[in-house]
């Protein structure tokens, strides 16, 4: 159980992780003495789910977590449970989540249509959409997709994805929560055809010769919210000095985390089994933006892949926390009657990341929200002199 | 600890008090998924004597929800190092697919009981509806033999050490006595003292000693 003992005169934080590459800002912060810097010693928990993490931050075991963005929403809502307010005062990274399909079912896509699935993105549902019409003609089962867990962005990008080219998530496939250790097991047994899971997962399956990447998360949504650090409402509120130190601490590692000179470092420490426990030259690929969309195939150079600092990444932006709200409502996790204005608000909270930003000297946006309509980069006004954001279209869908 | 080795199931008295109120609740469908085979043998043992006829046991966690749902169980027990609980949360969602709303436990102000059942790395989901008392016993005895397992464990564990140390010890005490022509005795008594002026554990002196000779020897 945590306490407020000290850890050779410094303040502890305990947080509660996910390996996934994502995890990394966290563990460079532990690991590069970013939290010391700050004045308190970060401790790291690894966990084997989405509940673990969410029981323990919630019934105070973690001062702090690793979160799948959603789940802080969900948290301070009380879906399914009794609310525990958790606020977002940052965003850990943008990207990094893969669509992958089984090898048979990107041949049934190819077959159908073949510009399309190679084409990869949004186009490939197109391709999947004529899979679903033949089989549904066939009258035979319906695909059963995998994602991380019901709150995550992981459930929303493959339903906006499936649902842009006329495939209803509910109906037409069977959506299905897989966690990524039974990814391997569940596609050799057939049980599911495809699925949607954060790096280094989807690169393991391809590896493994299961399954092709036909999609990354930026293909979707260029620089789309993914995980933020979770607090408890409460424990922000018992030691907003520390908040603010700890939220430092992520900034600057997230910020150690952009130099390509520090990815081979990065990837070693990642891939020490009390963190990910993955092959490195994975997690360096997750980290570098090379995409192996099939084994054997040559890596292709998505550079936004995985995004940890650039792009005001680590902004809580209101209008990724509304995005997420309207997409709860949308597939009736919620009923229709919350404002996606105010929850957002109560649950990110770009006041704090201002306060840390200005003590670390960093600029930091002046405004709340932003256009999520933009497609290309842009430079919005921030405390200390513009800031470059990438821009991207969420779910545009080109061609047809 | 020695008591735990013994009797590591320990009758504890809540225990036999929660077998009690068990005899009417018999027909309760409950679910167990833990992936450690001697960990699923002892709670299953433990609901078996305590009456429980219908408990089913998954081993495999791929196809879990077919598998819930063709059980259908009133309670599910579920470690916590297992990474299918992100599955059963799905079944907390408002859509159609879901046959039957599951709460994670009866009553959510019994944080005590939850904050024990986290602590001794096991998690209960519940249908909706089930009452408290029904549950409860269920859950104080599921906690209590996890708890019982992590001692075992614990205890297996620093017999190992301890073993391991013992070799490590009596391969530095054959070193000294063959380098300084020492007796047993003396070897021993050397090691010891070292060991107390050092502040350090023997297994550790030995170690060095051990480590030193081999970088020496080369």
């Amino acid at each position: 159980m945590p306490d407020d003992t000290e850890d050779g005169g410094l303040p502890i934080i305990h947080a509660g992780f996910i390996p996934l590459v994502d995890c990394a800002p966290l563990v460079v912060a532990a690991r590069k003495g970013f939290d010391t810097e700050q004045g308190f010693s970060l401790r790291l928990h690894k966990e084997a789910s989405w509940a673990n993490i969410r029981d323990k931050l919630e019934m105070g075991i973690f001062d702090c977590a690793h979160l799948l963005a959603p789940m802080a929403i969900a948290s301070t809502l009380g879906l399914g449970r009794p609310p525990t307010p958790v606020i977002a005062p940052m965003a850990l990274n943008l990207n990094g989540n893969v669509i992958v399909v089984s090898e048979e079912l990107f041949a049934e896509m190819h077959a159908a249509d073949p510009a399309d699935t190679d084409a990869g993105g949004m186009r490939a549902a197109w391709a999947l959409a004529r899979v679903v019409t033949a089989r549904r003609a066939a009258g035979a089962i319906p695909l059963t997709l995998g994602m991380v867990y019901p709150f995550s962005c992981h459930n929303y990008d493959m339903r906006c994805w499936l649902a842009s080219a006329g495939i209803d998530p509910d109906n037409d496939v069977n959506l299905v929560v897989i966690p990524p250790p039974l990814i391997a097991d569940s596609l050799a047994e057939g049980r599911i055809d495809g699925f949607c899971v954060g790096a280094p997962w989807g690169r393991i399956s391809v590896e493994a010769g299961q399954g092709r990447i036909i999609a990354a998360k930026n293909h979707l949504w260029p620089n789309s919210p993914e995980k933020v650090l979770g607090v408890r409402e409460d424990w922000a509120a018992k030691k907003p000095d520390l908040l603010i130190a700890l939220v430092c601490a992520l900034l600057k590692a997230a910020a150690w985390l952009e130099d390509r000179g520090n990815f081979v470092e990065a990837a070693h420490l990642l891939a020490e089994p009390r963190h990910i426990g993955v092959a490195e030259p994975m997690l360096y690929d997750a980290l570098a933006g090379n995409l192996v969309r099939a084994k054997g195939e040559a890596a292709r150079p998505n550079p936004d892949f995985l995004v940890f600092s650039r792009y005001a990444a680590n902004f809580p932006w209101l209008s990724h926390a509304e995005w997420m709200v309207r997409q709860m409502e949308r597939w009736r996790q919620i009923e229709p009657d919350m404002d996606p204005a105010l929850v957002a608000r109560q649950v990110y909270r770009p006041d704090i990341f201002r306060l840390a930003a200005a003590r670390l000297g960093l600029s930091a946006p002046l405004s709340d929200s932003k256009d999520e309509t933009l497609a290309g980069p842009s430079d919005i006004p921030g405390s200390l002199g513009p800031i470059r954001l990438g821009g991207g279209l969420p779910f545009g869908v080109p061609g047809k | 600890m020695a008591d735990n080795l013994r009797d590591p199931l320990g009758k504890m008295e809540s225990e036999a008090l929660a077998a009690e109120s068990l005899q009417t609740d018999q027909a309760l469908r409950i679910l167990v998924i833990d992936e450690d085979p001697a960990r699923r043998a002892i709670l299953e043992a433990g609901l078996r004597e305590a009456g429980f006829a219908n408990v089913t046991l998954v081993t495999k966690t791929t196809g879990l929800i077919e598998q819930v749902y063709a059980i259908d169980p009133e309670i599910i027990i579920i470690d916590l190092e297992n990474p299918s609980r992100d599955v059963l949360e799905q079944m907390f969602q408002m859509s159609r697919a879901v046959k039957r709303p599951i709460a994670m436990f009866v009553d959510q102000s019994d944080r005590s009981t939850i904050e024990a059942a986290i602590d001794a790395g096991v998690s209960a989901y519940i249908v909706d509806g089930l009452k408290k008392e029904r549950v409860k016993p269920i859950l104080d005895m599921t906690i209590a033999r996890f708890r019982a397992f992590d001692a075992l464990k614990a205890e297996l564990e620093s017999a190992k050490v301890a073993l391991k140390e013992r070799k490590i010890i009596d391969r530095a005490k054959a070193l000294l006595m063959k380098s300084r022509g020492l007796s047993e005795e003396d070897a021993y008594a050397l090691l010891r003292r070292a060991a107390m002026n050092q502040n350090k554990r023997m297994g550790e002196v030995a170690e060095s000693l051990i480590s030193a000779y081999e970088l020496l020897k080369e």
